[in-house]
């Protein structure tokens, strides 16, 4: 027995010899894994500077962060619910839900802005309980549920506002939308300070690290004592109101809550954590991973507008990028 | 010795940090049913699978009519003549008993790619009516009793004309009659030659319906022998056969007060009226085959699992456990035998694994962790257990069996628990690694901590334990002191509920 167990130590040390030296030769591919969404980026700003002439100048630069923000707030509620392995298709509807309660209140009073701001956040962030509610309760999958409640809210914006639009002339509701801060739209502020509660909500607290063990594996979080139920009831509630704030920018922006806009931008919003290396089995991604996804798909939609790549074929390549980082994704992993 | 339709010959396998089958033989002539036992873990499933195509051995032939044969894949032992019937049982739930039989080899219309239902239905009520089951073939698999799954099952591995049918402990979930008729059946085969290779616990079907039997210990062959030149104490001997050596580190301790008291615990259909007590400082090991109800009981008083009646007293007074946070609260904690399904979060990393049970007391305020006490804290638990890693940052699934398991016990130590739960804690891990957590488990109890200990391993049983608590069918059939039994009368209470007479 002796000699068995030497000849497995020995086995052992030369397989990690052997990975120490591979090691080094490993590191090139390794940071290209780990970087290759900023070498991605790096990339693509090169080559679009140098094709367009106004893609690197403050305005576009501007112009593109205040464009990814809507997509950003929404890709970073959702890095929570997919971390969870769970998904959310009704933020579409829910921003409109959003813009028609938010609309609604200032159409009526056009000094309320605050009001109709709380409004339209709070209203979605009910709806996204309820959600979370149905899965926590009926165990229902978070795709189904949210298929669900994606109708639902369309339905309830739809009812809401009758069908029609609610047209803002309030100078003063501008602010969400097309506010500055300095130089800074008031949305790319409202980006930042969504990316700082985001990242410390998922690194700094109990709630984050339940998050990634209930994603990671759900039976050894509840034999470790974790509330699964209620943990994914909050990461969905958490989900509704970010999706009721990116509502209320939009209508600002617009001037309008209108009940039939955020149509499909629950799949943009998916994308960007996917593409952010935010596996969808839960347990695995970063906040950093979301942003650089948003990232990458503001800029792509931006350049290929700079080129006048006509918008049926920004479609295809979208798609394409989509499909390519997650292979890459599958793969590495597969290797490793 | 031509007689023989399957030769398994010097058969190893390995599997990470565990050797499952070490020159393992087993050789079955036809038209017999050929009993093959051992203790849970001693390689039977192993070399079934093998058999089947679902592992590849390290080594060894086999050979079946004396033709040596290689088989890749399930697919190929089916073409062989080989079927099993799973321990644990797959049936697809939404479609019909004559679909679930025939899935794969549905008869068509000929020349047409439409499926002849007609005819498989009938088919199968011929099946049927061979095992007297009252049931439609058209009925869903999800409408139908376990033990009428369980049936189905047989009748499926039948229906491929097998020249070797495996059972692993096919008579689980029957009743006597199904059994019976189970048995009735097995006759039939015989006469026509087919050969069976029978898994069970149960020491007297083994004595009803086997003609030889072959025994397995450690992934080693042990010997086979005619059922009439053996008797059941033989049988069991065979089986335990081991010395106690010293890779059982048992520490004097003394014990002092008792700490947690069962009174009456009961849970419809999976245990009745257990009761039973721990001191601090003891080790109370817990013995039973798989089914006995002995995992089901300690979740049950960890709060997993739900309870229908009884009590626990944690220093004479009754808790009110409803979950595994109540339970965690009062300082009992359970490592469960199923370290990946129920124990780690594999993708994540080791600190974060350790801290999961305890996050409160890793926290400042309600919300926030705090990083540098959770880096601190888990960093001096995995130090102290002696876990193989490059840094506390490693993902989980980096790490071996051993450490792995470590890594669970770290996670329950950072409770700080009075009384702690494992649940077969040293399966499927090396043998030193095995040694470390049985010197850990003698430290804590040396510190007061009151260790209850699930294993099917009789030899941990017996190196570990101050007393041991048999179980069999939901009942706890004894309670010993370890110096009054030997392995055999554990074994024989476990699997019989004989109770050796002081």
């Amino acid at each position: 027995m002796l000699r068995k167990q030497s000849k497995k130590e020995t086995a052992g040390a030369s397989t990690a010899q052997a990975m120490a030296a591979s090691g080094r030769r490993i590191s090139v591919s390794d940071m290209l894994r780990k970087y290759g969404l900023v070498f991605a980026i790096l990339i693509m700003v090169v080559v679009l500077s140098s094709i367009s002439g106004t893609f690197f100048t403050s305005t576009n630069i501007i112009n593109v962060l205040r464009q990814i923000s809507i997509n950003g707030i929404l890709a970073l509620g959702m890095t929570f619910v997919i971390l969870t392995s769970g998904i959310d298709l009704s933020v579409g509807s829910l921003v409109a839900v959003s813009g028609v309660v938010c609309g609604s209140i200032v159409f009526n009073n056009p000094d309320a802005i605050w009001l109709g701001f709380l409004g339209g956040v709070l209203v979605c962030g009910l709806f996204g309980a309820i959600t979370g509610f149905m899965i926590m309760k009926f165990r229902i999958p978070g795709f189904i549920a949210t298929l669900a409640m994606m109708t639902i809210a369309r339905g309830f914006a739809l009812v809401y506002s009758d069908g029609r639009p609610y047209v803002l002339t309030s100078e003063k509701f501008k602010l969400f939308g097309q506010g500055y801060v300095g130089i800074i739209p008031v949305p790319v502020v409202i980006l930042i300070i969504v990316v700082l509660l985001t990242l410390s909500l998922l690194y700094y607290t109990k709630f984050g690290r339940y998050v990634y063990a209930i994603g990671g594996n759900p039976n050894a979080a509840r034999a470790s004592g974790i509330n699964v139920g209620l943990t994914t009831m909050i990461v969905y509630t958490l989900n509704g109101l970010l999706a009721g704030l990116a509502g209320v920018i939009l209508a600002s922006r617009i001037n309008s809550g209108q009940p039939a806009i955020g149509v499909s931008y629950e799949m943009d919003a998916i994308a960007a954590v996917v593409i952010g290396g935010t596996s969808l089995s839960g347990g695995i991604g970063k906040i950093s991973g979301t942003i650089l996804g948003f990232l990458i798909i503001g800029i792509i939609n931006n350049g290929l507008n700079l080129l006048n790549v006509s918008s049926y074929y920004q479609q295809i390549v979208k798609g394409l990028i989509i499909a390519g980082a997650v292979i890459l994704d599958t793969t590495s992993k597969r290797r490793a | 010795m031509d007689d023989h339709i399957l030769e398994m010959s010097d058969i190893g396998k390995s599997f990470p940090g565990v050797r499952a089958l070490d020159h393992a033989h087993l050789n079955v002539r036809r038209g017999e049913v050929h009993a093959l036992m051992g203790e849970n873990g001693a390689g039977k499933s192993t070399l079934m699978k093998i058999l089947m195509g679902i592992y590849h051995p390290d080594q060894g032939s086999i050979s079946i009519d004396g033709h040596q044969v290689v088989i890749e894949n399930p697919a190929v032992a089916l073409r062989l003549g080989l079927s099993m019937i799973q321990q644990e049982l797959s049936p697809i739930p939404e479609m019909t008993v004559s679909e679930n039989i025939f899935l794969g080899r549905e008869e068509l219309y000929r020349g047409t790619p439409f499926v002849n239902q007609k005819s498989l239905n009938a088919r199968t009520k011929k099946l049927l009516e061979e095992f007297k089951m009252r049931v439609s073939p058209s009925a869903k698999m999800n409408t139908l009793s376990v033990a009428q799954i369980q049936m189905i099952e047989i009748i499926k591995a039948i229906s491929y004309n097998s020249r070797i049918i495996i059972m692993d402990e096919p008579t689980s979930a029957l009743s006597d009659e199904e059994v019976n008729n189970l048995y009735e059946t097995i006759r039939g085969l015989k006469r026509k030659d087919v050969a069976v290779v029978y898994i069970s616990h149960r020491l007297e079907e083994i004595f009803e319906i086997a003609d030889s039997v072959t025994v397995l210990r450690d992934g080693q062959f042990i010997g086979s022998e005619p059922i009439g030149a053996i008797d059941k104490d033989r049988l069991i001997s065979m089986m335990v056969g081991r010395e106690l050596t010293n890779i059982f580190p048992k520490q004097r301790v003394e014990l002092k007060g008792e700490i947690l008291a069962v009174r009456g615990l009961s849970r419809t259909g999976v245990f009745q009226d257990i009761s039973f007590s721990v001191r601090k400082g003891e080790i109370l090991g817990v013995a039973g085959l798989i089914g006995s109800g002995r995992s089901e009981v300690m979740r049950a008083v960890y709060g997993l699992d739900q309870r229908d009646a009884g009590e626990i007293l944690l220093d004479g007074k009754p808790l009110d456990i409803r979950n595994v946070k109540d339970a965690i609260r009062h300082g009992i904690v359970m490592v469960n035998e199923d370290r990946k399904g129920y124990g780690l979060v594999l993708c994540r990393s080791i600190k974060e694994n350790i801290a999961l049970s305890n996050l409160d007391y890793l926290s400042r305020g309600k919300f926030f962790v705090n990083l540098r006490k959770e880096k601190e804290a888990c960093a001096k638990l995995a130090k102290e257990l002696m876990i193989k890693m490059s840094g506390i940052n490693d993902t989980v699934e980096s790490l071996s069996g051993g450490n792995q398991q470590k890594v669970v016990l770290a996670k329950s130590l950072m409770v700080m628990p009075d009384i702690l739960i494992l649940d077969e804690p040293t399966r499927g891990i090396d043998v030193g690694a095995k040694a470390e957590i049985h010197s850990l488990m003698g430290e804590f109890a040396r510190k007061g901590m009151a260790i209850i200990m699930i294993s099917s391993e009789l030899p941990e049983i017996m190196g570990m334990s101050d007393r041991i608590m048999v179980m069999g069918e939901g009942k706890i059939r004894g309670i010993f002191n370890r110096k009054d039994v030997t392995q055999e009368d554990i074994l024989k209470c476990a699997l019989t509920g004989e109770v050796k007479s002081a």
